[in-house]
C-alpha cells in the first residue's frame, strides 16, 4: 500500500473503452537488477485466460500489473482504454484481485464486515452495501457464519470468503493468483466451479493445470516472458513436457 | 473483542454503540464516586440482568469475560484483607465484577465495525491536525483481525523449532516470527489497495440500526 504516494492524476471519469480488454505495450518490470518481466506485448480481450509457469517465472508480477497493484518500469498497461499507471484507482474498480493467501486479503475481524469492506471503501449507499453483503453470504454458504470470526473459517471458506468481498465490490474482471494453491482437492474443485460461474471476464495464474480445462487461452510464463499462447489444449500439454 | 460479539436482535444489541459506550463510561465513573457494598452488588446484579434478560445473552457468553480475572479478583480481595477490612475489599471486587460485566454486555452485543466507527467518530476533531478517522477506524480493525493471525503463525514456529528438537521457547523464532509478519505486511497492504482502501469516503456512510 503506497501510503502518501497517490496518483497525481486518477481521473476516474477517464476515458473508458468498454471491451477493449487488457492491452500490456512492451512491458517490461525490474525488481532491483533483477528482470522480472521483459518485453512483454499482448491484449487479452478472452473470457478466460490462464496463466501458466514455474515459480519465479514472473506470472505474479504479471496478474499484479493487470490491475495497477504494480505499474511496469517501461511500458504500458491499459484496461478498457485506463492507463494503470495514472489511472490506478479507476482500473482496480474494474478490474478486482484475488490472492494466494486468503488471510491476507480478510482485513476486517468478522465475515460480514469483511465483505462490507470494499464496497464501503467504493462509497457505495449503506443499504445497498448490506444487500451486496446478504447476496454474497447466501450465494457462497456463509450466512451461516454471518458474524463469525475470519479467522475461524477453513482454508475454503476464507477463500470464499476472499472471492466474494471481491465481487460484491462489482468488477468487470477479476485477476486470481493461484486461489488454488493452499487448498485441499474438494476446495480446489469448489473455487474452480466458482470460478467456472462467474459471468466476469477472468484471468487464472495457477500450477493446478485442470483449472484451466475449457479456458479460452491459457499463456505459459518462463523467466519473465510469454514463451508460449494459444488454447489449453496446446499451451498446456507443451508447458508439461517441457517441465519433464 | 476478538470474536466475543453474539448475534441478536434485542434490545440491547438494536442500541447504538455510542450510547452503550456512553453508559458504560458512565457507570465506571458512578461507581467509583460510591463506596457502599450494598450498591456494587446491586450495580452488579443490575448488569447481569440487563446482560442475560433484556440482551438475551447466554450465562456462558459473561462467564468466559469474567474467568481470566478470577485469580486476579481474589488476590486483590485477599490483599484487602491484609492491608485494609473486609469491606473495602468487598466493594473493590464487587466494583471491577460490575465493570467486567458491563463491559462483556457491550462488546457481546455489538459488532467491532459499529465500535470502530464511534472510535472515528471521537477522533473526527483529529481532523484539523491532518489525522483521517477512517484510518484510525480500520488500524483498530485490522489489529483485531491480526492478533489471532499472527499468534497462529508463532504457534507454528514453535512447532517447527520443536520438531526439529528446540524443546523450549527461544528467543531466536521472534526473527522468523517477523519476517513472516513483514512478509504478510507486504501483501495485506496490496490488498488494501485492491479493495479500494485508498478510495474509501472521508466519512463511512450512516450503519443500519441493524449494523450496530
Amino acid at each position: 500500500m503506497r501510503w502518501g504516494r497517490r496518483p497525481a492524476a486518477d481521473a476516474d471519469d477517464a476515458v473508458v473503452v468498454p471491451g477493449a480488454g487488457i492491452e500490456l505495450r512492451d512491458v517490461e518490470h525490474v525488481y532491483g537488477e533483477r528482470v522480472v518481466l521483459d518485453g512483454v506485448s499482448l491484449t487479452l480481450t478472452e473470457r478466460r485466460v490462464g496463466v501458466i509457469g514455474a515459480n519465479g517465472s514472473g506470472k505474479s508480477t504479471f496478474a499484479r500489473l493487470l490491475n495497477g497493484l504494480v505499474v511496469p518500469t517501461s511500458g504500458t498497461v491499459l484496461v478498457d482504454g485506463l492507463d494503470t499507471r495514472s489511472q490506478a484507482r479507476a482500473v482496480r474498480r474494474r478490474v478486482g484481485f484475488v490472492f494466494q493467501d486468503p488471510d491476507a486479503q480478510i482485513v476486517h475481524p468478522t465475515v460480514a464486515e469483511d465483505l462490507a469492506f470494499g464496497p464501503h471503501n467504493q462509497g457505495v449507499p449503506d443499504d445497498e452495501v448490506q444487500r451486496r453483503v446478504e447476496e454474497m453470504l447466501d450465494r457462497y454458504g456463509l450466512a451461516g457464519h454471518r458474524d463469525h470470526p475470519a479467522h475461524l473459517l477453513s482454508g475454503g471458506q476464507k477463500q470464499l470468503l476472499a472471492i466474494a468481498g471481491v465481487l460484491a465490490m462489482r468488477p468487470q474482471r477479476i485477476v486470481f493468483d493461484e486461489p488454488t494453491t493452499l487448498l485441499d482437492l474438494a476446495n480446489t474443485r469448489r473455487v474452480a466451479r466458482v470460478i467456472d460461474e462467474l459471468e466476469q471476464d477472468v484471468v487464472v495464474v495457477t500450477h493446478h493445470l485442470n483449472l484451466l480445462a475449457g479456458f479460452d487461452r491459457v499463456l505459459v510464463v518462463e523467466d519473465g516472458r510469454v514463451v508460449a499462447d494459444g488454447a489449453p489444449a496446446e499451451t498446456v500439454p507443451w508447458y508439461v513436457g517441457r517441465m519433464d | 473483542m476478538l470474536s466475543l460479539y453474539v448475534p441478536g436482535d434485542s434490545v440491547v444489541h438494536r442500541a447504538r454503540a455510542g450510547l452503550k459506550l456512553a453508559v458504560l463510561a458512565a457507570l465506571g465513573i458512578g461507581l467509583f464516586l460510591v463506596e457502599s457494598p450494598a450498591a456494587m452488588a446491586g450495580a452488579l446484579a443490575l448488569v447481569v440482568v440487563v446482560g442475560v434478560t433484556a440482551a438475551r445473552l447466554p450465562w456462558r457468553a459473561l462467564a468466559v469475560q469474567v474467568r481470566p480475572v478470577w485469580l486476579w479478583l481474589a488476590l486483590l480481595f485477599g490483599f484487602h484483607l491484609l492491608a485494609t477490612d473486609l469491606r473495602t475489599g468487598s466493594v473493590a471486587v464487587l466494583r471491577l465484577l460490575a465493570l467486567l460485566v458491563a463491559a462483556a454486555v457491550v462488546t457481546a452485543t455489538t459488532r467491532v465495525t459499529a465500535l470502530v466507527a464511534v472510535i472515528e467518530w471521537l477522533a473526527a476533531p483529529l481532523r484539523v491536525f491532518g489525522v483521517r478517522p477512517a484510518r484510525i477506524g480500520l488500524v483498530l480493525a485490522m489489529t483485531l483481525r491480526f492478533i489471532p493471525l499472527v499468534a497462529e503463525k508463532a504457534a507454528r514456529i514453535r512447532e517447527a523449532q520443536a520438531a526439529r528438537g528446540a524443546d523450549r521457547i527461544r528467543l531466536g523464532m521472534a526473527v522468523p516470527l517477523l519476517i513472516q509478519v513483514l512478509r504478510m505486511a507486504t501483501t495485506v497492504g496490496e490488498a488494501l489497495d485492491a479493495r479500494g482502501a485508498d478510495d474509501a469516503p472521508a466519512r463511512r456512510p450512516r450503519r443500519t440500526a441493524a449494523a450496530s
